[in-house]
């Protein structure tokens, strides 16, 4: 192509910088490509295509993924799932990440490195990008229901120097079994194995662990109703990471 | 705004076969981006002084970090990019193909159906509705509407290229399509999901599964929403803008393609050192990696069509936000690769470090050509002077100053965080083992990311006053308007 050429592809004569003429066809991709917008599309398609299908579809079809179908992991109970619905409203996941990353500062701070099976009933999944404040992975059970009532009510209560919001109203509003219900109905549809979920099940689900968790906060004279936010938060995070944990300390070791 | 499609014709303009252009939808386009964009920032430096400040969280739950954080996010990139993009795309494919748009009532019910959709997502945010996939939030019914509004855009688009009076595709084109497929695919592939009620879904995908779809959006968000169309109107607006031509079409061809294919396999760098399979995370890396040369093939190509006009570029504030915003492409496209080296990003990854980085992609790249894009094209949509010439260069000063605060900070918070978080003792332990301790020593950073930001939005309040009152300000008169066309 010669210099007059290209400078004539892409003068801006008045309002097109490209100027270019029907007289400027010379190059075989303007004839092939650059002039036939369909097939251009079409091109562009199958270019950003195949980056996403060798990463992704492998994802769905290959069986050493370490998914971990044999590992005793058990979806979410009904208040757990309310729990964890209010951690996604509330943006939790924005300053929180739970994956515990295969370092030795990482598995001093938080415990055992985070594995792929351990995510098999997390919808959304909620591994996070930041950490505005320590990573949640292995929090469940390492510390007492009350601590967490405190935290939320008040993070400096617990944390001084923290700069996480307070969750207050979280000790007031209440979670609706009628809506759980319709939320594990929708995971039952992508496989969690949840069965027999009608409302009165799940009611008694929730009320049955969350009064577990009422009866702890009592214990360290807090006063609280089973079908709270709180109850429901602090039940997902007492849970959050423990069944890997439980396998990883068992013995069971993948490696 | 309110004048009718007639005005396009600008009867007292010398060409005799000038095209009808409908630039109605571009003025509607433009006025919408300098709102949502003065409004995105505003609350971009609200969750700012929030990091560093806690009681502006106010105690209230639709005013809490976690709940505004996701508004900032989809106000800027969705609200304030997006409609930047559809500005600078009907204004310019309508002159690149010598036709006016195919159909005016699909562009309105595009411009309407975004407005409304930034207006459901301003509504749901704050009241925790979300689907918590990043830039991905909102929930389903308004995931189906931004379909539904997608494709009347890309029937108007590619229509509007059907029709086209010039045979050949200019690059500025390729990049729009770009832009209109591939946030086609990702939009809808990341979305599926089981709906539970109105307001809450689960995806059809998860754990890491999930998590790898979502990046692979995420990344390419980033790449095909704040990248591929504003190279288009790169390749558009600086060319005419220096009134120079591109540099090489043959390096545009060349950057183009291994753009397109190369950044769509680079999601995993999202998730290196996580439970992903090893070959995913190292696929992310090593592409990352490759996308430094189509990158770089941009920028390069951008600052050489400005060879001989450089001494304008000391005069002229426009294109001194173009060079400040290309250099800033080159910039980040180049911190980028390097964090997605794998032992880069044990250091980087959940630090203030990734904020800066995307900060100086998005207020340095896609912020500054946005701005000089609208500076060049108000005074010639409306045509009237610029009111208050002269602010052009000081929002160019404080934007500038701005960047390099926010950055600057966000650099030394996140190395201070990374290299805290893994600090070990003789004794083998950890040397800062209380977390919180770690977070209470970024607060000086954090309140200069408030300062720097705060300039930024100061820089584009000025802008918003600008065009205001120029618009309401006299016509020019006829001649200067032929001339200027």
């Amino acid at each position: 192509m010669s210099e007059n050429e290209t400078r004539h592809d892409t003068t801006p004569a008045g309002e097109t910088p490209s100027g270019v003429s029907e007289s400027a066809y010379g190059a075989w991709h303007r004839r092939v490509l650059e002039g036939r917008a369909g097939l251009f599309a079409v091109a562009t398609a199958v270019a950003i295509s195949i980056g996403g299908l060798v990463e992704i579809v492998p994802m769905f079809t290959a069986t050493d993924m370490g998914v971990g179908e044999d590992m005793p992991i058990t979806p979410y109970t009904p208040l757990e799932v309310a729990g964890r619905d209010l951690y996604v409203r509330e943006g939790c996941y924005l300053c929180h990440s739970q994956m515990v990353r295969p370092m030795r500062s990482e598995v001093l701070r938080y415990g055992e490195w985070s594995r792929a099976w351990e995510y098999r009933y997390d919808r959304p999944f909620l591994l996070g990008s930041r950490r505005l404040g320590p990573d949640l992975h292995r929090i469940g059970g390492k510390y007492p229901d009350a601590w967490h009532y405190e935290h939320m009510r008040d993070p400096r209560s617990t944390s001084p120097g923290s700069i996480m919001p307070a969750y207050s109203w979280m000790l007031e509003r209440t979670v609706d079994p009628e809506v759980v219900t319709k939320s594990l109905r929708a995971l039952q549809k992508v496989g969690h194995p949840y069965v027999d979920v009608t409302e009165e099940n799940v009611r008694g689900s929730m009320e049955a662990q969350g009064r577990r968790i009422v009866e702890n906060l009592r214990s360290t004279g807090i006063e609280s109703r089973w079908d709270t936010e709180i109850v429901a938060m602090i039940a997902y995070l007492q849970r959050l990471g423990s069944d890997g944990k439980a396998v990883l300390s068992g013995g069971s070791r993948e490696e | 705004m309110g004048s009718s499609s007639a005005s396009a014709l600008q009867p007292e303009t010398s060409r005799p076969l000038r095209p009808i252009y409908d630039d109605d939808v571009v003025k509607m386009f433009f006025t919408a981006t300098v709102v949502w964009g003065i409004v995105g920032m505003l609350v971009g430096v609200i969750i700012a002084l929030q990091l560093a400040w806690w009681p502006a969280n106010l105690g209230l739950p639709w005013t809490s970090f976690g709940r505004l954080r996701p508004l900032h996010t989809n106000a800027v990139i969705f609200a304030f990019a997006g409609n930047v993009c559809f500005t600078g795309i009907y204004h310019s494919m309508q002159r690149l193909l010598k036709t006016r748009m195919w159909n005016d009532t699909l562009s309105r019910v595009h411009f309407w159906g975004w407005q409304a959709i930034i207006v459901a997502a301003a509504v749901t945010l704050p009241l925790g509705m979300t689907q918590s996939k990043e830039y991905a939030e909102l929930i389903w019914p308004i995931d189906v509407a931004i379909t539904v509004v997608w494709v009347v855009f890309a029937i108007n688009f590619f229509g509007t290229i059907a029709i086209r009076k010039v045979e050949h595709l200019y690059v500025a084109i390729w990049f729009y399509m770009s832009f209109v497929i591939t946030i086609a695919v990702l939009h809808i592939v990341n979305s599926l999901a089981i709906p539970a009620t109105w307001t809450l879904s689960y995806p059809i995908y998860a754990g890491l599964t999930d998590a790898l779809v979502q990046w692979w959006y995420g990344h390419n968000a980033v790449g095909f929403f704040l990248t591929t169309p504003f190279l288009g109107l790169m390749y558009y607006y600086l060319p005419r803008a220096a009134d120079r031509p591109v540099y090489s079409y043959r390096l545009s061809i060349i950057h183009f393609w291994a753009l397109v294919f190369l950044y769509i396999w680079a999601g995993p760098h999202h998730l290196l050192y996580s439970a992903l399979p090893e070959w995913a995370q190292t696929l992310g890396m090593v592409f990352s990696i490759m996308l430094l040369a189509p990158s770089w093939g941009g920028m390069l190509n951008g600052l050489l069509t400005l060879r001989g006009a450089w001494d304008r570029v000391r005069t002229d504030p426009i294109l001194k936000m173009m060079v400040v915003a290309v250099s800033f492409y080159g910039m980040s496209t180049f911190e980028g690769p390097m964090m997605s080296i794998r032992a880069v990003n044990g250091l980087a990854h959940y630090t203030n470090w990734v904020i800066g980085h995307v900060h100086s992609g998005a207020l340095g790249w896609v912020g500054m050509i946005s701005f000089a894009i609208l500076y060049w094209l108000a005074p010639r949509l409306w045509n009237r002077e610029l009111a208050h010439p002269k602010w052009v260069d000081t929002h160019f000063w404080l934007a500038t100053i701005g960047i390099v605060l926010y950055t600057v900070a966000m650099w030394a918070a996140g190395l201070m965080e990374g290299l805290q978080w893994r600090a070990l003792n003789e004794a083998g332990q950890l040397a800062n083992p209380i977390f919180v301790d770690i977070t209470t020593r970024l607060e000086p950073f954090l309140w200069i990311r408030v300062i720097g930001g705060g300039m930024y939005l100061v820089g584009a309040v000025m802008m918003g006053i600008n065009f205001w009152q120029t618009i309401r300000g006299p016509r020019r008169p006829a001649e200067a308007a032929a001339q200027a066309a």
